[in-house]
């Protein structure tokens, strides 16, 4: 029997067409002048296999469910009076989860293995009712569709036919590696190292993102070797020394900074407070593995990692926020021999998504950068779809606004697990691969997908970006090994090692582990492909999501094997860790990479970095006549308002290990901390939370820096942690990095995270660093344009808390509790929600810390109703959020503030640190005042029936709760 | 008494709530085992062994081609027979949110699931009003559960509702009850078929339901009990240790004893 495409298409019955009603929705929104009636869909499979008929029979009857759906072969019937069609389907070569669902539901059901060349394809046909032209068609798909993932037919009215796509994948690839020829000027190699190797057409193979010194370098070496590098060796070298993986400019001197920021400022404070901690130091693994843990009890661990994915979720938001936390994902799994994720984070920097500007990467405007609202849209769909698909509850977020994050948006993806200590005699957060283990892949096949993303993200945004640099997420791929490994082969000791294939792939992962025995040797046709047709050089570097790479005694290698077959995951030898002290990869036994692993892991050229400082940027001042209109204004504002529209979509139940949620009170407010319970048989709890504060970097990058620590500290203390046992991750997102200026920004930023966490007591336990936020483009008049991402740190806190009946929520709970401010309210209305001018909040760490430890004291001895952190829009916004998260009114009065703050602008939307708004039962009022004595803690009002807030100052201000709660909820009303 | 019954729990392809539904039978004293779908295929006398099976939630196969489609495809196509001959004594089966969509699409309950009005995925709690016979549900008037899903809205044609209705297979509706209320919102999560949240069959030995009660065993787990916390401490009183879902587990245990 011949292979050939058929098509199963399945329609869905008249009981209802969710999705079709779901684009008219959007569609409707976003054209809201186009003369669209109805929509219908058509789920579409294209079977190109060797089937009978009676085989494509059974296929669409395991395809259709008959109480809601039908089905038919071949052809597609059109419903009559469609005004237009658009098909909807893959690019070649790009994941496509539902068809290969498909194909294993006809596998099953035919009981017989697709061959090589045997798959099937989804694609949705959608069609469209209404007074419509070409036009509105072609806006339509454009909107419907990425072009960098997806391909688009539009049809017109008279079509009954719709040609069978096939988006197999052809390549023409050389099999073989090339040598590269370094013995040029620097002109030719400065080429090199920005647009990539030359193909043997005279095409360039995308960026490697080394400089000339370091390619002299790497011309040097392989003198020494006695030839010419070959392509794949380029490739590995580019990738290992990579900033995404090498972490340069933290890693290299700064001026006077020899030993680098990291060293000096970083994992400095860490050292710091550990020693002082001396037996109360909680951290076990920190800064050597994919996340860095602390200790929960005596017998578990648990660990956090926080990345980001920025490049990719700006080409394909989707995609790359699908990668961004089904990726570090696996830096838990990838943690000693593998935690269990227990929660995800999230984050999302964003351009304002009603911001229309127009950008394109290319000056010819063909390049087109999505809209603003798409890359939301997309970001948020895409941690939907990998969080929830995994079975890990996502528990903490954000979203924040500003237009620097309109060229590259930040994604944010962070992962907590947990691990046993021990099992038997092994210790399981620590690993060590030996010489004669198996390399063992598992997970996912090697395809197109990724490859340059370690050095592409190294780099800014523009016309040369790959759209290869562009995976899509598998997370059911990955839940399947995830299964296998944490529920059986890590307990059965069946591995001695194991890491992440992220960034770089197997160069990466098998680079890292060949550390740990002294050697590795690959052998590349043994690697799983998608499709054939790869060149050595793309086997190693591809950036294939959901794979993991392994260590396998030889002993233990069939009973691997064995668990892996029943869990239906794919696992294969290619090769073995040796001690040779070499990374040696064979292509059909010819020898195509032969390094030493001192130079491939040690002899990148150290780069001394100079910084200078930038001339301060001038800020306007902003007037509001009216106080009460500007805190309405600033609660309609996407970074302060609700995303409750996130929190519901993101499953923060499954695991059952939810205590306090992201959604808070009757008003179901967001809090910006959470806190879980891991397990069933301990009282203790995990308290996590976030901080960031980037507007700050427009006046200081310290003050920013030290923002985003105090709040994350009081955004912890308020869910119920203390300061110690906290431990805390960085994750800095900058732009143009090489820029003495930036650099200068980055020292200073760097400082605060020592002065700031050493004072707290809070170490850093794990990081991460993202330094090209640039876009370089085209304005819709064609002027070229640079966006560059404010200086921004995320620091994610990880506490942990002896019995999380102390948990405590931001929402106002009894008429008649008494409301207190902690802290001082000084004049720091600089890059604030309220005014761009004026002085920055200033961190004062001692006068903070006494606040945050009398605060998590008395909520500890049950003397608090709730608490809320003083943080983006000062006290009138903390105030609003408690009211409506209680549905509850309050009164204050602001002449009992303390601190320096003079006017009533300056007392309600001051940023001051270190503040918190507390509610107290009356009955508690004199332990409580006890408990805060030394510390500034005032009375500054009381919980009141009436449903509104009202503030006495030199005017009064009075704001019905409905007021309130409808502008906090305005901003993604319609989301 | 009778011994404690054994427990099974399907897993495998994406499904992701084993651990929380194991776990809570355990609470109440089953014992229980997480067995991968493709161990019950190689070997189905494995169903010998117990008195209660379970699919548990999840997502299976990603939802791919439809919710429960291709898991439900699975287990009609290698474990049919094997979970009839598991019914035909006298156990229990349970099915809850992807599993009640894979039992659906397997044939045990009857109905199907639709994406939800909103078109988008859910997690909430919802407030549920017993509204049929079933040993799970036994001494249960209402109770209040979180929901977890994008399919989960109910139809069946209305032949199928009339008999659902005549046989009392209606177990579970979706009411306006202590959590909506406090919450403020709309009683019906998904735009379910009179608010159906659950069905029976077998009698009302087997139970298929898109709320999660295994997320609802303990106090603490509730979305307002810091709120009501305040109600305890002020009136001197202990928190309660348990939550409202646990009782139909225990209801199952008690069923075999």
């Amino acid at each position: 029997m011949k292979i050939m495409a058929h098509r199963i298409a399945v329609y869905p019955s008249k009981v209802g067409d969710a999705r079709a009603e779901g684009v008219l929705r959007s569609l409707k929104a976003v054209f809201p002048t186009a003369h669209l009636d109805r929509v219908a869909s058509v789920a579409t499979y294209v079977v190109e296999a060797a089937l009978t008929d009676r085989d494509l029979e059974v296929a669409a009857v395991r395809l259709t469910n008959p109480i809601i759906e039908h089905s038919s072969r071949e052809s597609v019937d059109a419903p009559a009076g469609y005004a237009f069609a658009i098909e909807i389907g893959y690019l070649p070569g790009v994941t496509d989860n539902v068809g290969k669902t498909a194909r294993e539901t006809i596998e099953d059901a035919l009981s017989k293995k697709f061959s090589g060349g045997e798959a099937v394809y989804s694609s949705t046909l959608y069609f469209f009712f209404g007074d419509l032209t070409k036009k509105d068609a072609e806006a339509f798909a454009k909107e419907l569709h990425n072009p960098l993932i997806q391909r688009t037919i539009v049809y017109g009215s008279g079509e009954k036919e719709f040609p069978i796509v096939v988006p197999r994948v052809d390549l023409h690839a050389p099999p073989e590696a090339d040598l590269v020829d370094l013995d040029v000027d620097d002109a030719e190699l400065l080429r090199i190292g920005k647009e990539g190797i030359q193909n043997r057409d005279g095409t360039r193979r995308g960026p490697l993102a080394l400089s000339v010194r370091a390619l002299k370098v790497i011309r040097d070496y392989f003198k020494q070797e006695g030839r010419k590098p070959s392509d794949i060796e380029l490739e590995a070298l580019a990738q290992a020394w990579s900033e995404h993986c090498k972490h340069t400019i933290f890693a290299d001197p700064l001026d006077e900074i020899e030993d680098g920021i990291y060293r000096r400022y970083i994992k400095g404070a860490t050292e710091k407070i550990r020693k002082e901690k001396g037996k109360r130091d909680f951290c076990v693994s920190v800064f050597k593995d994919n996340s860095g843990a602390i200790a929960f009890d005596e017998k578990y661990l648990v660990t956090h990692k926080v990345e980001t994915h920025n490049s990719p979720s700006g080409l394909d938001p989707f995609g790359g926020s699908v990668t961004a936390i089904v990726g570090v994902n696996r830096d838990c799994l990838g943690f000693g021999l593998g935690a269990k994720p227990i929660a995800n984070t999230y984050g999302f920097c964003v351009a304002d998504p009603t911001d229309a500007t127009e950008l394109f990467r290319d000056k010819e405007k063909t390049q087109p950068l999505l809209p603003a609202r798409r890359i939301l849209e997309g970001v948020i769909a895409g941690v939907n779809a990998g969080g929830n698909q995994s079975g890990i509850p996502t528990m903490d977020g954000f979203v924040i606004a500003d237009p620097s994050y309109r060229g590259k948006p930040l994604v944010y993806g962070g992962t907590v697990g947990l691990i046993p200590r021990k099992k038997g005699s092994r210790t399981l957060y620590e690993k060590k691969a030996k010489a004669g283990d198996y390399i063992v892949m598992i997970g996912g096949r090697v395809g197109l997908d990724g490859i340059h993303g370690a050095t592409f993200s190294s780099e800014s945004l523009s016309s040369g970006s790959p759209a290869t640099a562009v995976q899509i997420g598998d997370p059911i791929t990955q839940k399947k090994f995830s299964d296998a490994l944490v529920r059986e082969a890590r307990d059965a000791g069946l591995y001695s090692s194991i890491t992440d294939d992220g960034a770089g792939g197997l160069s990466g992962s098998v680079g890292e582990m060949a550390r740990e025995s002294d050697g590795a040797l690959v052998d590349l046709e043994t690697v799983p492909l998608k499709y054939p047709g790869l060149s050595p050089w793309q086997i190693w570097l591809s950036e294939s999501q959901e794979r993991m790479t392994l260590a396998v005694p030889k002993s233990k290698w069939s009973a691997f094997q064995k668990i892996c077959e029943r869990h239906d995951v794919e696992a294969t030898r290619i090769g073995e860790f040796t001690s040779s002290g070499r990374c040696i990869v064979r292509h059909k036994g010819q020898t195509v990479l032969d390094i030493s692993l001192d130079f491939l892991h040690e002899g990148r050229p150290i780069e001394a970095q100079k910084s200078a400082r930038p001339e301060p940027k001038s800020l306007s001042t902003q007037k509001h006549a009216d106080l009460g209109e500007a805190l309405l204004d600033m609660l309609s504002r996407p970074s302060i308002g609700s995303i409750s529209f996130i929190s519901q979509q993101y499953d923060h139940e499954v695991q059952g290990t939810s205590v306090t949620k992201p959604l808070q009170g009757k008003g179901r407010v967001n809090a910006e901390a959470t806190v879980l319970k891991p397990l069933a048989e301990s009282d203790k709890g995990v308290v996590l939370a976030h901080g960031i504060a980037p507007w700050y970097s427009k006046i200081d990058t310290y003050a920013m820096a030290a923002a985003a620590i105090d709040t994350v500290v009081r955004n912890a203390i308020i869910a119920g942690a203390s300061r110690d046992y906290l431990a805390i991750l960085d994750n800095f997102c900058w732009s143009s990095s090489d820029a003495p200026e930036r650099l200068f920004e980055l020292k200073m930023a760097s400082k605060a995270c020592y002065d700031v966490a050493t004072a707290y007591g809070t170490p850093f336990i794990s990081g991460k660093d993202s330094m090209f936020n640039d876009f370089r483009g085209y304005t819709a008049e064609g002027k070229p344009t640079h966006i560059a991402a404010l200086p921004t740190l995320l620091v994610s806190a990880i506490g942990v808390i002896p019995n999380v009946e102390k948990a405590m929520t931001i929402d106002l709970k009894r008429v008649g509790d008494l409301l207190y401010v902690a802290g001082e309210t000084n004049d720091e209305l600089g890059a604030s929600e309220y005014s761009e001018a004026g002085d920055v909040p200033i961190v004062d760490t001692k006068k903070n810390a006494a606040v945050y430890d009398a605060v998590a004291k008395a909520i500890g001895n049950g003397l608090v109703a709730s608490a809320i952190g003083v943080g983006r829009g000062g006290l009138a916004v903390a105030l609003a959020k408690s009211v409506i998260a209680g549905k509850l009114g309050a009164a204050i009065d602001l002449s009992k503030l303390a601190g320096r703050a003079k006017g009533d602008a300056e007392k309600l939307f001051s940023e001051s640190q270190g503040r918190i708004l507390l509610s107290v039962p009356r009955t508690s009022k004199a332990a409580f005042e006890k408990m805060c004595q030394g510390v500034t803690v005032t009375e500054v009002g009381e919980v009141l029936e009436a449903a509104s807030l009202s503030v006495e100052g030199d005017k009064s201000i009075e704001i019905p709760l409905s007021k309130l709660t409808e502008a906090y909820r305005s901003f993604f009303k319609k989301w | 008494m009778k011994k404690k019954p054994h427990v099974i729990l399907f897993s495998g392809y994406g499904l992701n709530t084993e651990d929380e539904t194991k776990c809570a039978f355990e609470l109440v004293g089953a014992t229980a085992d997480i067995v991968h779908i493709n161990d019950l295929i190689a070997d189905p006398k494995l169903l010998g062994k117990a008195q209660v099976l379970v699919m548990p939630g999840g997502f299976s196969y990603g939802d791919d081609t439809g919710a429960g489609k291709a898991y439900g495809n699975r287990v009609k196509q290698h474990l049919s027979g094997a979970i009839e001959q598991f019914l035909a004594r006298d156990t229990l089966m349970i099915g809850i949110c992807n599993g009640f969509q894979i039992i659906t699409n397997a044939g045990f309950v009857p109905g199907a699931l639709l994406q939800n009005d909103s078109g988008r995925y859910s997690c909430r709690w919802v407030d549920l009003e017993v509204t049929g016979e079933s040993p799970w549900l036994t001494g249960i008037k209402s109770l209040s559960v979180p929901i977890a899903h994008g399919e989960g809205k109910y139809f069946a044609p209305p032949e199928t509702l009339a008999q659902l209705k005549k046989e009392g297979a209606i177990a579970l509706r979706y009411v306006r009850g202590e959590t909506a209320n406090y919450f403020d919102m709309p009683e019906n999560p998904n735009g379910s078929l009179e608010n159906i949240a659950g069905v029976t069959s077998h009698g009302g030995r087997v139970l298929g339901l898109m709320p999660h009660p295994e997320r609802a065993v303990r106090f603490t787990q509730l979305p307002h009990w810091t709120y009501l916390r305040e109600g305890y401490v002020r009136d001197g009183k202990e928190l309660p240790a348990e939550g409202p879902g646990l009782q139909l587990f225990r209801n199952a245990v008690h069923y075999f004893s």
